[in-house]
């Protein structure tokens, strides 16, 4: 158990078009890193290559490690067996990704007979593991269908069913987005006994940074396939440094804090649909861009300890 | 037009069923010209049965809903001038405008249904309304962004010259550093339009925002009601105050679990 997750210049691709730019990261075992963005910024295609669930159509480039395992380079058996045991993917539509035609508790339990367990232990194994993910009572819920369950309950189905492996990464994209705010609550809650109880490498997307308040250890946040920030999340709430990061935390806390009835602080513009722009991606929404930012990518840079960003602003004038 | 204060929309106890769900149970409020009601509360709550019920789509099964004093009739007919009056923006910008037309003949719709004329200057001048100046008419509604999907939406809802704006869930299905720009624009054409709004979310921050008067539904009831400040000061139904504090922290040293773990500065500098 317990190894970091290292991920260096991964790259992703589908025929010409790049998804994910030169991403580096490290999750230090039994840490929380959120990943943030919004749609297209390549956080999704982030997780599942590193749960090695991209379509065979993805072109992979760049390193994935897991302490010792090379991540990127299992194949044949060494890849099923590894899969759901080194880094479990718990998916944000829940309800697609469980079969319908089987009860929630068969679903936990075929893991476990796939680990060895014997059809008996199995069953109760996953019992105990329904009451691990917030079900007092597992015994009806073990015996319902999918449809039968509520949206929350078949989200804890889910993590239930990625903890059955005991992986030593769980990678959770979006997983409270459908759900209401109490349930969402629920869901947190559950994730922060993972942190807690079994010390467990999490990995989680989210666009709401009031998740990341309240999860995350570190927190990297992404725009147009790039990593443009990286941070512990103290640092990063406190002083954050990309213009997307600073507009986005600025709107989170507007929203609570401001005043009914006046205008919100907002960001112009929309992700990039497609390619990211040349230069900075964020360079067309960004209020504090210059002429260089058009022309010229930022690289990563340090501007604390443990705190990177990419914006052609750190050092220059402001 | 902006006479503050009469009311513009009275639902008297209204209920509602579908099959044996209850979804409205004795729902009563008021909507004044040119203010903002705020509905907030989770799937199942009744809140989009609600909006249906404003809007005319859906007729209830108990109760009156009145605009301006005038109940809502029975028949379809009956309903065309106050659906002239009541407009609805709808969650997903991907669903609700048909990718097959050109904006002229979105956006034209209820013109058409009302049988009001139809220049394309007034079309134009619509969209600009909305901040889309310059999008052709004769653009098709995949060449455009979620956000820009919405304001297409609003640019829409607006056609007609609506009193009142019936808003379910406007920013739910966009992207987060866009949602602000929709809802800015929201209060924006309140102001220069007196619009009445009926903002539906099960986002309280948001909602708490956007309105002068705030509802709380669960389960089909209406379970506390009153000017927004005051509800939010002083919550007195328990379930608003689950709801006031499920909402996720904004800052971590404000969060319910354990406090953020260090991580060593080494292994996050290497990029």
């Amino acid at each position: 158990m317990s190894a970091d997750l290292v991920i260096s210049g991964l790259r992703v691709g589908y025929g010409d078009r790049t998804v994910i730019h030169d991403a580096s990261l490290v999750v230090p075992a039994g840490r929380t890193l959120v990943l943030v963005g919004e749609s297209g910024s390549g956080k999704s295609t982030l997780a599942l290559a590193a749960a090695r669930l991209l379509p065979p159509t993805a072109r992979v480039d760049g390193a994935i490690r897991l302490g010792d395992v090379d991540v990127t380079g299992l194949t044949g058996r060494a890849l099923r067996q590894a899969r759901g045991r080194l880094i479990a993917y718990v998916p944000q539509d829940a309800m697609a990704a469980l079969n319908p035609l089987h009860t929630a508790g068969h679903q936990i339990a075929e893991v476990l007979e796939l680990a060895g367990a014997t059809r008996r232990a199995a069953a109760v194994g996953a019992r105990e593991l329904l009451a691990q993910v917030g079900m007092p009572d597992p015994e009806p819920v073990a015996r319902q269908y999918p449809h039968q369950l509520s949206g929350g309950m078949r989200q804890r189905v889910m993590i239930a069913i990625a903890l059955a492996a005991e992986p030593e990464v769980l990678i959770a994209d979006e997983p409270t987005t459908a759900l209401d705010v109490t349930v969402q609550a629920g869901i947190l809650a559950l994730a922060r006994d993972l942190q807690v109880r079994r010390q467990t490498t999490l990995v989680w997307i989210t666009h709401d940074f009031g998740v990341v308040a309240e999860l995350a250890d570190a927190v990297a946040v992404m725009y147009g396939g790039r990593i443009v920030e990286h941070a512990p999340v103290t640092e990063l709430f406190d002083r954050p440094v990309h213009p997307y990061t600073r507009g986005l935390i600025a709107t989170t806390r507007d929203t609570r804090e401001g005043a009914p009835r006046t205008p919100f602080h907002a960001i112009a513009g929309s992700p990039p649909r497609g390619a990211a722009p040349p230069g900075c991606p964020f360079h067309p929404r960004c209020g504090v861009a210059m002429p260089q930012c058009a022309v010229e990518l930022p690289l990563p840079e340090g501007v604390a300890p443990g705190h990177v960003a990419a914006c052609h602003r750190i050092g220059a004038a402001a | 037009m902006t006479d503050e204060g009469t009311p513009l929309l009275e639902l008297d106890g209204v209920g509602h069923r579908f099959g044996a769900v209850l979804a409205l149970d004795d729902v009563s409020l008021t909507v004044r010209a040119g203010t903002t009601l705020g509905v907030v509360g989770e799937s199942g709550s009744g809140k989009s049965t609600l909006a249906r019920v404003i809007v005319g789509l859906e007729r209830p099964r108990e109760g009156v809903v009145r605009l301006r004093g005038q109940t809502y009739p029975h028949s379809a007919r009956g309903l065309r001038p106050i659906r002239r009056r009541i407009a609805m923006i709808f969650q997903d910008p991907y669903d609700s405008l048909d990718p097959r037309f050109p904006l002229r003949r979105i956006i034209d719709e209820p013109l058409r249904a009302q049988g009001l004329p139809r220049h394309d200057d007034r079309l134009a001048e619509l969209l600009r309304s909305v901040g889309m100046d310059g999008a052709p008419l004769d653009s098709y509604p995949a060449e455009y962004s979620g956000g820009e999907r919405q304001r297409i939406g609003i640019a829409r809802a607006l056609a007609s010259e609506p009193e009142l704006l019936v808003c379910d869930e406007p920013t739910s299905a966009l992207d987060v550093s866009v949602q602000a720009q929709i809802l800015n624009l929201l209060l924006e054409l309140q102001r220069v339009k007196g619009l009445a709004y009926v903002f539906v979310s099960h986002d309280l921050d948001v909602v708490r925002r956007m309105s002068d008067e705030l509802a709380v539904m669960q389960a089909g009831r209406i379970v506390e009601r009153g000017p927004t400040a005051a509800v939010c000061a002083a919550p007195s139904h328990a379930y608003t105050r689950t709801l006031m504090g499920a909402a996720p922290a904004t800052h971590p040293s404000l969060r319910a679990g354990r406090p953020p773990a260090a991580v060593q500065p080494s292994s996050l500098s290497r990029t």
